[in-house]
């Protein structure tokens, strides 16, 4: 007896000028100018934002988790690519 | 000079408007079509409702009797509440709530505008804040006009109700009378009448896009600005003065 | 708590024991769960029912002060008051949200409020009869939620606890707006103190039952701790919300309507009389005073609300297609 669902939009919000879009939730609109105008009504009503990205959910495209090991795993063994790996003497100073 | 008395009058229509439109639109509040719509509607009270609180606030001002923006919104008789009738009206459903709140957002959108060069400076700063938000009442309604006019046949034939319905207290919004009149030559208002073109072919444009019409109207309904209202004024007020006038005098 | 405890809730669920184990090991190392992560049927099924009861008590919940929107007796009074309505519109909105990233929508959610199969806080079955009930329900009804909803802040699954995140923000002035309005009552005239006491004798008890069962009857409430879906017990959160309210009371000149309020210095909180529980199961079962009236008041929305949400989606269609049409011309 569901009535036929309205789209679901993820939100993400400029906080401030300076720092990129970050997710706040989501909403229901029909289309994208719905969906601009009902993020700006939910999400910036206490100063949070300087910009606002819709995104219709159904359009991510999203990893699965089952695939994490294959995914973020075999990273964690480069540890030459962090900074700390390699030894400068304290004489040299900051590098 | 301008007259101090005017221009509390003057002041009082402007702030009567915002607040009952506002005071409608929380009649919404908890009952919209959907969530999202109903802090949109509750959004849009509470610019009105911010924008009734400064021009109360300045009347009061003006006028020099040390009344507050309470004893103002909250303590008069209804004949000297002098609100265009249109903001009266009762809410019905939300076609009709739209198309109130377009008509009106426009209208405001051109006053406020105007106002921006008001000789008045509290004027001209309650104006630069109240641009911003009316702009976005345009944005919100017309876009639900067009799609409640182009949705579905009953979304339209609803709007095409609302639109009859609310045609007819269009024009007293523009009507220039000598009050209205005496602050246009003072430079503190607008001269209305002169917004009416830019009005009508905004509003025209929203609903050509919507597929549909303005309805003919006969005769314009009028009496709000002198105190002459609908039946309507005085259930709205029997709530909104009900406990100022059940429990008189006290803080709250 | 708005979720009352999660009556009901059913956390049995069906997975091998080595999965299970598995998942229990990320819960108690404090890993939160994300929506696509491989979770036991019981746990969606407890956050489903958790989180939709939770909404569902923000919306239902909008109703009591909605009522007094339009008789607030300031323009200041009713410009809080609006906010605060709104937020719990807000609040109600997150919270489907969240749980429809557990594959359910917000259209089934809804419909299971309004079939009367999903159930919401009994505390909005109560009435608000006067101004000073408005205040009351601040204090002691948006400050019994809080103290649940900081709680939940460090739920196990993600999407509910930043939810409640951004929800414990927004929640800050509600209980603060509340206490004002009853500080103002209770500093003006015979009349406004009792108006004042009479509300919180009204609400008092209603306030304290929003935390739920005992814990010895509360059924689910040890899985639900386990996955770390609830943090802490009732009992707990209602001892707490006990002992701060006392004091903010007394500073009212308010009486507490508890003849066997007492401190007990030995655990430095209060003793208090029990809940009438009868009263309690009565209400959730739907004969409170005001069951029917929200059930009906929340029916009526959707149902003249349908043609408006039908006529936004055909709009988004034709539109769509015109689109869709003008781009196979153009090639
Ligand atoms: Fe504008
Ligand atoms: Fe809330
Ligand atoms: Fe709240």
């Amino acid at each position: 007896m569901s009535e036929k669902p309205t789209p679901l939009w993820e939100v993400f919000i400029r906080a401030r000028n300076g720092l990129s879009h970050k997710h706040a939730g989501s909403i229901h609109a029909a289309d994208a100018e719905m969906a601009l105008q009902a993020a700006r009504d939910v999400y910036t009503r206490r100063g949070e934002g300087q910009s606002l990205w819709v995104v219709r959910s159904d359009q991510i495209v999203a990893s699965d988790p089952v695939d994490k090991d294959m995914m973020f795993e075999p990273t964690a063994s480069k540890i030459y690519r962090h900074p700390t790996f390699y030894e400068i003497p304290e004489e040299v100073g900051n590098m | 000079m301008v007259d101090k008395k005017s221009l509390f009058n003057y002041l009082l229509r402007l702030g009567d408007d915002q607040q009952i439109l506002s005071q409608r639109l929380g009649e919404w509040c908890g009952h919209a079509p959907t969530l999202e719509e109903d802090l949109a509607l509750a959004n849009i009270a509470l610019d009105l409702l911010g924008q009734a609180r400064s021009l109360y606030t300045y009347a009061g001002e003006v006028e020099g009797l040390g009344r507050d923006e309470d004893q103002l919104a909250f303590l008069r008789y209804e004949n000297d509440y002098v609100n265009a009738l249109i903001v009266e009206r009762p809410n019905g459903d939300f076609a009709h709530t739209i198309t109130r709140q377009f008509f009106y957002s426009v209208f405001m959108d051109l006053l406020w505008n105007g106002l921006l060069k008001s000789s008045d400076e509290t004027i001209r700063a309650i104006a630069a804040k109240a641009v911003k938000e009316v702009d976005y009442h345009v944005r919100h309604s017309a876009e639900w006009v067009i799609r409640l006019g182009q949705g579905t046949a009953e979304s339209r034939e609803r709007m095409v109700d609302a639109l009859d319905e609310f045609a007819i207290y269009t024009g007293e919004l523009f009507e220039m009378d000598a009050l209205a009149t005496e602050m246009a030559e003072a430079g503190v208002g607008v001269d209305l009448a002169a917004l009416r073109p830019q009005w009508e072919a905004e509003v025209n444009n929203i609903l050509t896009d919507a597929g549909l019409e303005m309805p003919k109207v006969n005769w314009m309904q009028t009496g709000g600005r002198s105190g002459e209202h609908t039946e309507h004024l005085g259930h709205i007020l029997a709530e909104l003065q009900y406990m100022q006038r059940t429990y008189p005098g006290m803080t709250w | 708590m708005y979720s009352q405890g999660l009556i009901g809730a059913d956390g049995s669920t069906v997975e091998d024991e080595a999965f299970l184990e598995a998942f229990q090991k990320r819960i108690d190392a404090e890993q939160k769960i994300e929506p696509n992560d491989p979770m036991p049927e019981g746990y969606r099924r407890t956050l489903i029912r958790q989180i939709s009861q939770h909404a569902h008590s923000e919306i239902v919940g909008m109703l009591p002060e909605g009522n007094w929107i339009t008789r607030a007796p300031t323009l200041r009074r009713k410009a809080a008051l609006l906010a605060k309505v709104q937020d719990e519109g807000g609040h109600g909105l997150y919270l489907y949200s969240a749980a429809e990233t557990l594959g359910v929508s917000r259209e089934e959610l809804t419909d299971q409020l309004l079939t009367g199969a999903a159930k919401y806080s009994s505390i909005f079955n109560y009435p608000a009869l006067t101004w000073a009930d408005i205040g009351a329900i601040g204090w002691l009804v948006d400050g019994a939620a809080i103290m649940n909803q900081i709680a939940l802040c460090r739920c196990s699954y993600g999407p509910y606890s930043r939810a409640m995140i951004r929800i414990c923000k927004e929640e800050s002035f509600h209980q603060r707006q509340g206490y004002e309005i009853l500080l103002t009552l209770c500093r003006g005239t015979d009349e406004q103190k009792q108006l004042a006491q009479e509300a919180i004798n009204r609400i008092w008890w209603p306030a304290l039952m929003m935390f739920g069962p005992h814990d010895s009857e509360s059924t689910h409430s040890d899985q639900s701790m386990h996955w770390k879906i609830k943090r802490f017990s009732n009992d707990s959160l209602r001892d707490k919300f006990v002992n701060a309210t006392v004091p903010q009371a007394d500073y009212l000149g308010l009486k507490v309507p508890d003849p066997n309020l007492k401190w007990n210095e030995e655990k430095q909180g209060y003793d208090y009389s029990d809940i009438d529980w009868d009263e309690f199961w009565r209400v959730v079962k739907g004969d409170g005073i005001c069951n029917r009236d929200r059930m009906k008041a929340r029916r009526k929305a959707h149902r003249e609300g349908a043609w408006v949400r039908e006529a936004a989606l055909a709009f988004a269609e034709k539109r769509a297609a015109a689109a869709e049409a003008a781009k196979t011309a153009a090639e």
